[in-house]
């Protein structure tokens, strides 16, 4: 029910009173409310809730948070058993 | 990027529940808030991924499973008025009432329309003059801009035939009262994604403070609610208790607030009867008086409606996260998604209803079941 999704706005109109757009989800274009999302451009991706965009995809943050992910990898490669270091709370996995 | 496939990206998976088993030392009980996590978690198996002493429950957040059956009723009761066009989200309109359910009342000749936006539901009135336009306002803080700028625009227009059932229910208040309880098994939050991209999570802060438990603010695909476990794992590892954001983004700490505001100037906070947990303080909205002409439980004077519940179902203590599905008797046999007995079997967001769409019968039925995408 609070599922939002990732659209990307394709068309911005300011009608009287209320700014809409259209934004593209795969295939799929959709009328979307840009009221609460003044500062939406054309060409961002915005996360819409019932016709309603509410907040913008920070593409930045989003690139970060991947990058995270992919480095955790590496991290659990670097962890190399250490016989001087007290054992852990038991074995996983 | 398209910010949907890369976060379900295998590889990224792995690199995840392998650092979830190098940094989890004890066991731990962690708690997601919204159905559509339950909803992922299920369908991935991804509870099934983590390491058996990490333990998810499912929470209260399907706000089409704590509508209360009252205002089920209610709302059948004015959907079945010939004066009446009742829109509702296609969510709600097989939820059976004591009698019927809203496609029941369809098949008999009312009036019932599923709606994409409720200000779909404008057009409607102005196309129906002669008609009044009901809508049924449930949901959480994600929902509550769209169902506030229907009202707001209404006024604006001056549409007179349109009003809204309300019934919106409040996740921090929730979450408190999940903390607060007895039974209460939970140490840790995956917090509502999408309510805080509305909301921001400075009202999670007290929260965590007080019970001394971790809130990370989660998004909704299976590297999202992987990540957010890890940091909560983290958390509870180290022996801290902060509100974190896992969902960067989209979410904020300060939210949306032009969404706030207008949310603020037409409702206001009440006390709230959740279904299968009962009356939570200060835990929903209201319509605020100056929006009166639109709140159609005032409209249609509908009388108090005496409902009796199932008294099997154990779907308040499963919302609370005390219980599982299969712990609950009628789960799968007398109870099941074209029979619900209650809450968390009504909605396919609901814990009940997805552990029965993907074939979790029993403890331990570990096996990951292939799905399509929706």
């Amino acid at each position: 029910m609070c599922l939002a999704v990732p659209g990307k706005v394709i068309e911005i109109e300011d009608l009287p009173g209320m700014r809409m757009g259209r934004a593209a989800f795969g295939g799929i274009v959709k009328r979307v409310c840009l009221e609460y999302t003044p500062e939406v451009q054309v060409g961002d991706y915005v996360m819409v809730h019932v016709g309603f965009a509410l907040s913008r995809v920070d593409e930045a943050e989003a690139a970060r948070t991947y990058k995270l992910l992919e480095e955790l990898n590496q991290l659990a490669e670097l962890e190399i058993p250490d016989a001087t270091s007290p054992p852990s709370g038991g074995q996983k996995e | 990027m398209r910010y949907l496939d890369e976060y379900r990206n295998e590889q990224l998976a792995q690199n995840v529940l392998k650092e979830i088993c190098r940094v989890q030392t004890k066991p731990w009980v962690l708690m997601e808030v919204c159905g559509g996590q339950t909803h992922t978690i299920v369908k991935y198996g991804l509870d099934h991924l983590l390491p058996s002493e990490i333990e998810l429950v499912h929470g209260p957040g399907c706000p089409v499973c704590v509508t209360s059956l009252e205002m089920i009723d209610k709302a059948h009761a004015i959907a079945a008025r010939p004066d009446v066009i009742f829109c509702s989200f296609g969510d709600m309109v097989r939820v059976p009432g004591s009698q019927v359910d809203l496609l029941i009342l369809k098949s008999r000749g009312a009036d019932v329309r599923i709606v994409y936006s409720p200000l779909d539901c404008l057009n409607i009135a102005k196309a129906n003059p002669e008609k009044e336009v009901v809508f049924f306002a449930i949901g959480f803080e994600t929902t509550a801009p769209a169902n506030a700028m229907a009202v707001w625009r209404a006024k604006q227009e001056g549409i007179k035939n349109f009003s809204i059932l309300v019934s919106h229910v409040l996740v921090p208040p929730a979450v408190a009262s999940i903390l607060e309880s007895p039974l209460n098994r939970v140490q840790g939050f995956l917090g509502p994604g999408h309510v805080c991209a509305v909301m921001g999570y400075e009202e999670y802060e007290p929260i965590s403070a007080r019970f001394k438990v971790p809130i990370v603010i989660t998004g909704f695909e299976p590297l999202d609610l992987l990540e957010g476990v890890l940091m909560v794992v983290r958390q509870l590892e180290a022996g801290k208790a902060e509100v974190e954001n896992q969902y960067g983004r989209v979410v904020t700490r300060e939210g949306n607030r032009r969404a706030q505001r207008l949310v603020n100037q037409v409702f206001e906070v009440g006390d709230q009867k959740w279904r299968g947990v009962g009356s939570i303080p200060k835990s929903g909205y209201k319509l605020r008086s100056e929006f009166r002409e639109y709140d159609a439980e005032r409209l249609f004077q509908i009388e108090q409606i005496d409902t009796q519940e199932s008294t099997v179902c154990i779907s308040g203590l499963v919302l609370q996260g005390v219980k599982k599905p299969h712990d609950c008797p009628a789960f799968g046999k007398e109870c099941n998604p074209e029979h619900p007995l209650g809450a968390t079997m009504v909605s396919a967001e609901g814990a009940c209803a997805a552990y029965y769409l993907y074939g979790r019968h029993s403890q331990g039925h570990s096996q990951l079941v292939e799905v399509r995408s929706p």
